[in-house]
């Protein structure tokens, strides 16, 4: 029985730095830009976090198909910044959506991929008839210590997506995930900042675990690049999804509309999800998406999209990523460092 | 505010601007009401969500706040009047030279303060201009 | 109902007071009080205090059996009653010892209001300061109190004209004022550029158009009027000692710019007495904030509303004015300590009223009005008394 997705929400908050700003601080080369092909991005107000965004994400995705909230029977949020150690950011998203209290929820964590991770679950439930609908969250006001190359593209982004069976916009035709133990970038508990292994993070990270989930989904679809319409990558910077597509056989125009990163920078656990966002935003029924996200530790989930007919009725009813990019403030890098917390008060 | 049970209580009034409806005298409250004051015990009073779109009524940019909202100055704080007609105070989200009587603001959700660093983060509504926000 | 008079007052210096706790302030102005008048101990047969909040300030309640005691009165079991209402608490506690003498309850009452604010930091006393508005609504929201005032204060300018330098003009009369009276917390002039140029404190308003964070207590005796005499050779006769509610969040109101509290209980006032505004000579109003004395003169019926800005500016409120407004120096310059407020303000209409206000006396006032208003206008009292 086909399930996916139902609808789809994001969010991208107002503020942006530059990363000539950041250059300019740190005494770094003035094209850092050009050379993560990043120029800006997205800054959380004070008074955002996780939770804030994942609601206004998911408050989206509600919306855009006028979605009963008490049909929603399982919330899972991935993030890598959950304002709680202990105390789920799912149960306050639910409370503020307006969910009844029949319903399962849980957060993960898996870095970028943690939103990926959701879907699954999600799409596992309802497969399986277990649930109605799922909501399936990937949200992070990420932070990149001062100083250092992340801190170019930490960025804050979220994207909620609902899971179902009927009325679907995009049908989720399958999906294929790769996961070792690999440990490219961490956070220990109860530090600020993120530890990676430098270049350790390409190859042996990034590169490998996509790869594999993409040949590994392809092999199993009986698919190949020339199939799908658009794909979207996790986009840590943006270089990374460019050399990968190219190293899998897809082309540049499949990648342009999903790839948002050299404007909000990295949104981690929001990343490939808000760059599929931008694909739907434009991609017509019966068109495909090849989707893969990566997440440090490590893992990628490859997914393989059917947009349907049901995507003309909802696309135009909440935001679209690209409208977060109108209106935007800059900062510069003291009030950006307020707004981050990153001066101890 | 400093006390878990007291914040928990009015979680769907502060995220979802839930208040009270007198279905007796067809009058709206925002922050919600038990008794109304035109009905008093003869009101037939029942739950009422708000879209949260209103009208700025008066405002002030407050520089000089109490200890939970130091970090924040300067913000902006607002008498709203919500298109139901009750109106309430709340803090709206713009520059200090941008927010005049008349505007039109719409809800947001966000953190509205924090028991310092080991207690629990307080989330509820504040308010954005509709022009110029997605 | 019988007529009502104060035989005695008194009041502490206002100020930061270090050296002096809760209990030395109001023992100093139960001191004060009683050797302005001859009543002994024995007489008095009921205490009223107002104190908004001696449990934030100094982690003490039950604040009634406290003043029994330091005024050594607990073994004579005086009957002893701590009122609150923020802000108006003195001027409830004033209304509560008339009714009680009025309605032949009782026959000598001392009315007394204390504050200690200064044992706390700044940051602790805005926050018990901001108890007196919507906890749950205004304050957790981010309002303060003076960011309450504030709204009202950026509306009356928006509708009604009311400038910057208008507002400013209270302030500056107010601690001119403040300088002739011996216990006001400030003794200094300021001028109008002086208030413009202070730190913003919630936009309009400045740090010179806020009352400061005071200490103090004040007090009055009052008995039977038919019986005054013999107590004291100025007894002055309370004429009316009216109160009214509001909604208490300013969100509530009716009208923003108007304190219906005050219109009402200022109404009732004149009725009681049988009076109209015209006839009184002078009145110590609730300007917490300098727009507060502004919207009160309108309120209270001594200029039409939207015209309040202007009286300060152009004099009509000066000592020498058509209506002078807080001869002590008001609550801006005076000093504000919440619960004693009210009582200060009636200590200060006895002073004027028997002619013994020095430099700041009013030329034969015979009638004077006093307004005390709690959180941005839930409460309003109005007492009219006169020589």
């Amino acid at each position: 029985m086909p399930a996916g997705i139902v609808s789809y929400g994001v969010y991208i908050p107002k503020y942006r730095i530059r990363a000539k700003e950041i250059a300019r601080v740190w005494g770094e080369r003035e094209d850092m830009a050009q050379n993560l092909n990043v120029f800006e991005k997205s800054v959380p107000d004070i008074d955002e976090d996780a939770v804030t965004i994942a609601v206004e994400a998911a408050r989206n995705a509600v919306k855009r198909a006028s979605i009963d909230p008490a049909r929603i029977e399982a919330i899972y949020a991935g993030s890598e910044s959950h304002p709680y150690a202990v105390k789920p950011t799912g149960t306050i998203v639910g409370e503020a959506i307006g969910v009844d209290h029949e319903l399962t929820a849980a957060d993960f964590e898996f870095a970028c991929k943690a939103g990926t991770a959701a879907v699954q679950a999600c799409l596992g439930l309802v497969t399986a008839n277990l649930i109605d609908l799922g909501l399936a969250i990937g949200t992070d006001t990420s932070q990149g210590a001062p100083g250092d190359a992340l801190e170019y593209t930490a960025a804050a982004g979220a994207a909620a997506y609902i899971i179902g069976r009927e009325n679907l916009a995009a049908e989720i035709e399958g999906f294929y995930s790769f996961t070792t133990d690999t440990p490219d970038f961490w956070r220990r508990e109860g530090m600020p900042y993120p530890e990676h292994g430098g270049r350790f993070t390409g190859e042996p990270g990034y590169f490998k675990h996509v790869t594999s989930a993409t040949r590994g989904l392809m092999k199993k679809m009986r698919t190949i690049p020339e199939d799908y319409d658009y794909a979207v990558f996790h986009q840590p910077n943006g270089k990374f999804p460019v050399r990968v597509a190219g190293q899998l056989g897809f082309s540049r125009d499949q990648i342009e509309p999903g790839l948002v990163v050299p404007w909000i920078g990295n949104t981690y656990s929001g990343s490939s999800l808000i760059g599929l966002a931008a694909t739907l935003d434009v991609a017509r029924p019966g068109e495909r998406i090849f989707l893969a996200s990566f997440g440090s530790g490590a893992g990628s989930d490859a997914f393989s999209i059917r947009v349907c007919d049901g995507i003309e009725d909802v696309r135009n009813r909440a935001p679209k990523v690209r409208d977060f990019f109108e209106n935007v403030r800059y900062l510069d890098y003291a009030v950006y460092a307020k707004h981050k917390g990153k001066l101890r008060l | 505010m400093s006390t878990v049970p007291r914040f928990w209580r009015h979680i769907p009034q502060r995220y979802n601007l839930v208040g009270t409806h007198c279905e007796k005298c067809d009058e709206y409250y925002y922050p919600p009401r038990t008794i109304c004051p035109n009905c008093r015990r003869n009101a037939k009073m029942e739950d009422h969500k708000f879209n949260g779109l209103g009208t700025v009524v008066t405002y002030t940019t407050i520089y000089n706040a109490t200890d939970d909202f130091k970090r924040q100055t300067p913000y902006n704080l607002a008498i709203i009047e919500l298109s139901e007609g009750p109106r309430l105070t709340g803090q709206v989200i713009c520059s200090p030279d941008e927010i005049e009587i008349g505007m039109r603001v719409k809800p947001v959700f966000r953190i509205l303060g924090k028991e310092g660093d080991r207690g629990i983060i307080y989330y509820g509504t504040k308010f954005v201009p509709v022009e110029g926000s997605v | 109902m019988r007529s009502v008079s104060i035989i005695g007052a008194g009041c502490t210096r206002f100020g930061e007071r270090w050296d002096d706790s809760l209990r030395d302030l109001v023992v100093e102005t139960g001191i004060m009080a009683l050797e302005d008048t001859s009543v002994s101990g024995e007489e008095i047969d009921g205490l009223y205090v107002g104190n908004m909040s001696g449990g934030r300030f100094v982690e003490q309640e039950h604040i009634g059996a406290l003043i029994s005691d330091c005024a050594g009165l607990s073994r004579l079991h005086v009957p002893s009653t701590r009122v609150e209402a923020a802000c108006a608490s003195g001027g409830l506690a004033l209304r509560q010892a008339v009714l009680a003498v009025a309605s032949g309850y009782s026959d000598v009452v001392i009315a007394a209001g204390v504050e200690k604010m200064t044992d706390v930091t700044g940051g602790v006393a805005a926050d018990a300061l901001a108890a007196a508005a919507d906890r749950e609504w205004e304050c957790f929201f981010g309002a303060t109190f003076p960011a309450l005032y504030a709204m009202i204060a950026r509306l009356h300018m928006h509708r009604f004209g009311t400038t910057r330098e208008e507002l400013a003009a209270v302030a500056v009369k107010n601690h001119h004022n403040g300088c002739m009276n011996p216990i006001s917390q400030y003794q200094m002039e300021i001028t109008v550029e002086k208030v413009m140029r202070s730190p913003l404190v919630a936009d309009p308003l400045r740090v010179l158009d806020c009352s400061p964070i005071t200490d103090g207590a004040a007090a009055v005796v009052l008995a039977p009027t038919e019986d005054a005499h013999k107590y004291s050779d100025a007894p002055i006769k309370i004429l009316a000692a009216a109160q009214a509610s509001d909604t208490l969040a300013l969100h509530d109101r009716r009208e923003i710019t108007t304190l219906d509290a005050s219109v009402h209980a200022a109404r009732k006032a004149f009725s009681q007495a049988g009076l109209e505004p015209g006839d009184v000579d002078l009145a110590e109003v609730h300007d917490a904030f300098t727009i507060g004395e502004i919207v009160a003169i309108e309120d209270l019926g001594f200029a039409e509303k939207g015209e309040g800005g202007k009286a300060a500016e152009e004099g009509l409120t000066a000592i020498g004015g058509k209506i002078p407004i807080n001869t002590s120096g008001g609550l801006k310059a005076c000093g504000h300590p919440v619960g004693a407020t009210g009582i200060k303000q009636a200590y200060e209409l006895v002073l004027q009223l028997r002619g013994e206000a020095g430099k700041r006396q009013v030329e034969g006032a015979e009638i004077g009005l006093a307004h005390n208003v709690g959180g941005c206008g839930g409460t309003a009292l109005v007492h009219i008394m006169s020589r």
